[in-house]
């Protein structure tokens, strides 16, 4: 398929795809078995301009959009979810900033998070606020020129590794969501310390840890926007991340069938390649036709944001949820199509398949991207009615 | 601290073939690369300015089309590029190319140090580096593998020999050829491509940069190509397996049969 994409956002999809195939690819399996931290491959990345991509050129940024950023993403995904998602939480720590901070905000962090010489983590979820963004417990209270952070984030993707937090904690619990705020806190700051790094199923380049707050004191310049933006801040941020967790399924899906009809040709069974079985064939088809349809739609809402589309919400959460079910099932069929050699480590299916999982997870669940769908449809078809 | 690193355009190695009747290298449709080993010499060069400040230019000479290995060379971070090229340049060999080398250098202005790769993949003579530091007048020093310090107007640096390395101290300005153990070349950043694709090269000719006409081309090379033939092929070779009390017993019997010990 052709999208007609521009010189430049070729020139940043094969760029990517040489710092996936030389310098990603080579250590995947090792940095997957070893729960390790991708420390040269974010090096070589920051050196290639691909953390600056999406932030305008005034704060040191190439000053591209969405596409331009997803493309990159797919690219990188290809090759290694755990180093993608490390990648693309970034943009996700960074949006609060981006979207909501002050021009001192931007001035102070962007530069260097354009750079990929700081790293970014944004921090919303808790043990009993995920999906449900309201049940957040970590609160924020003014004491003189300072703000005093109390309370634990869970399963924060950069934890430990990242150099900036944004995240959210109540200010005002009588106002229930209107009571939340969104804060920049920089690591090392005094009271401000790490939980342990997760063991997780997949994507275990990633870091993933808590980040506990005890009388954690802030200037009260690092509050984003105002008192009680909060939850507009998260929201915003996760729609503008949101269709990018579908570029992630739609690079680990094309990865996943990448590997296998290169290994489907070279198999023989019943004294042929196992690519002339029909039964297979139509696994194959189908796998490159879902993928593409979920690339096609995630391309689609990105040109749709990056020409100034106010009211992204339904679109974003479509693709995600569309890209990341047919990442879940297409890298499955790539085991299944492989057989035995498929479940084993010599093989990057059987990885693929572990890391997909959490695309359906993170960044709201898909089931919640279904509500916001369905409630979106419900909402205008009451006030075209 | 101003760095020229001196460049070159080759054929791809993986890609070339030989013609076997005139035992020359088919080029036709061979794409064209930036000579491995000068990726290192713009890499170091890089590392220096991160280290110390200054420009980094990359100069090259031949047709044309050789502004492609100085746009990647940008793409790289190269701040900026000098191309050679006049139809008067042709047919140079290594001493005639080391002279227009060093009068473009002169032209560029005041300079520290001058790096280039050990050698060109295609001649693989070794030549122009320590040629074009003998036209300047400057020192050489060939093979660097690591380049300790550069303070007060000298250089300390490792030369690589066949048995260890030397250290070697030098005056500066200089020329050096580094080897591939001095550092892992980077890969193109988004931005260094992106001025790539707008940069105009504009060639410096034979005039431009004040060449005698006698020194340069076909004219000024003393190198004769009288006949160019394959090696001939090594004496018969065998690989010996097993223990290696089993092996090093076989080449005493096979030694003694020959009458060697």
């Amino acid at each position: 398929m052709d999208y007609l994409l521009t010189e430049e956002q070729i020139m940043i999809r094969d760029l990517a795809r040489q710092i996936a195939v030389e310098k990603i690819v080579p250590v995947r399996a090792e940095l997957d078995e070893q729960n390790k931290f991708p420390t040269d491959i974010m090096k070589a990345m920051a050196q290639a301009d691909l953390f600056g991509i999406y932030i305008p050129e005034a704060y040191g940024g190439l000053g591209k959009k969405s596409l331009d950023f997803y493309i990159a993403i797919e690219e990188i995904s290809k090759a290694c979810l755990g180093v993608s998602t490390t990648y693309a939480a970034n943009a996700l720590g960074s949006y609060p900033i981006l979207l909501h901070g002050s021009e001192a905000q931007k001035k102070k962090y962007l530069p260097d998070i354009a750079a990929g010489k700081k790293y970014v983590a944004f921090g919303l979820t808790e043990a009993n606020a995920g999906s449900d963004a309201s049940g957040i417990q970590t609160t924020a209270k003014l004491d003189g020129n300072e703000y005093v952070i109390n309370g634990t984030k869970q399963w924060i993707t950069n934890g430990g590794e990242a150099d900036i937090y944004t995240i959210i904690a109540i200010t005002d619990k009588s106002k229930g969501p209107r009571g939340a705020s969104a804060f920049i806190v920089e690591k090392g700051t005094p009271g401000f310390t790490f939980g342990k790094k997760e063991n997780k199923m997949g994507i275990r380049a990633s870091s993933t840890t808590e980040l506990i707050f005890n009388n954690c004191r802030i200037p009260k310049e690092n509050l984003i926007a105002k008192e009680g933006m909060g939850f507009i801040v998260a929201m915003k941020t996760l729609d503008c991340s949101r269709a990018g967790v579908g570029a992630q399924g739609v690079g680990v899906a094309q990865g996943a069938i990448d590997e296998c009809i290169k290994f489907a040709k070279s198999r023989i069974q019943f004294g042929q390649p196992v690519t002339s079985f029909q039964a297979v064939q139509h696994m194959l088809a189908d796998m490159q036709t879902q993928t593409e349809a979920a690339r096609a739609l995630v391309y689609a809402v990105a040109r749709m944001m990056d020409n100034g589309a106010k009211d992204f919400s339904r679109a974003s959460a479509m693709a995600k949820y569309f890209a990341t079910d047919v990442a879940m099932k297409v890298t499955t069929d790539a085991v299944q199509v492989m057989g035995g050699s498929g479940y084993m480590k010599e093989y990057p299916v059987e990885k693929m398949m572990r890391d997909a999982k959490i695309l359906q997870i993170y960044e709201g669940t898909n089931q919640v991207q279904r509500n916001v769908v369905a409630l979106d449809m419900i909402r205008e078809a009451t006030r075209t009615k | 601290m101003n760095i020229i690193v001196l460049v070159k355009q080759v054929p791809d190695a993986a890609e070339v073939k030989i013609n076997r009747e005139t035992n020359t290298l088919i080029r036709d449709g061979v794409p064209s690369i930036i000579n491995p080993y000068d990726l290192y010499a713009i890499e170091e060069a890089l590392r220096l300015r991160e280290k110390h400040g200054g420009r980094v230019t990359a100069v090259t000479m031949g047709p044309p089309q050789a502004a492609e290995a100085l746009k990647e060379a940008v793409s790289l971070g190269v701040d900026d590029v000098v191309l050679l090229s006049d139809r008067a340049f042709a047919g140079a060999d290594t001493w005639a190319t080391s002279y227009a080398l060093s009068q473009g250098i002169r032209k560029i202005g005041a300079f520290d140090l001058v790096i280039a790769g050990k050698q060109a993949i295609d001649g693989d003579t070794a030549q122009v580096g320590p040629e074009t530091a003998d036209m300047l007048g400057i020192p050489f020093v060939a093979y660097i593998r690591k380049i300790e310090k550069v303070e007060g107007g000298t250089m300390v640096a490792e030369r690589l020999m066949d048995e260890g390395y030397d250290i070697v101290e030098t005056s500066l300005p200089a020329v050096i050829t580094v080897v591939k153990e001095i550092n892992t070349p980077r890969l193109p950043s988004l931005k260094g491509k992106m001025k790539a694709k707008s940069l105009q090269v504009k060639p410096w000719t034979a005039a431009d940069i004040g060449a005698d006409p006698d020194r340069i081309g076909l004219k000024g090379s003393p190198t004769q190509v009288v006949r160019i033939f394959p090696p001939a092929p090594r004496g018969q070779r065998e690989i010996l397996s097993g223990s290696i009390e089993d092996q090093v017993a076989e080449v005493a019997r096979k030694l003694k049969e020959q009458s060697l010990i």
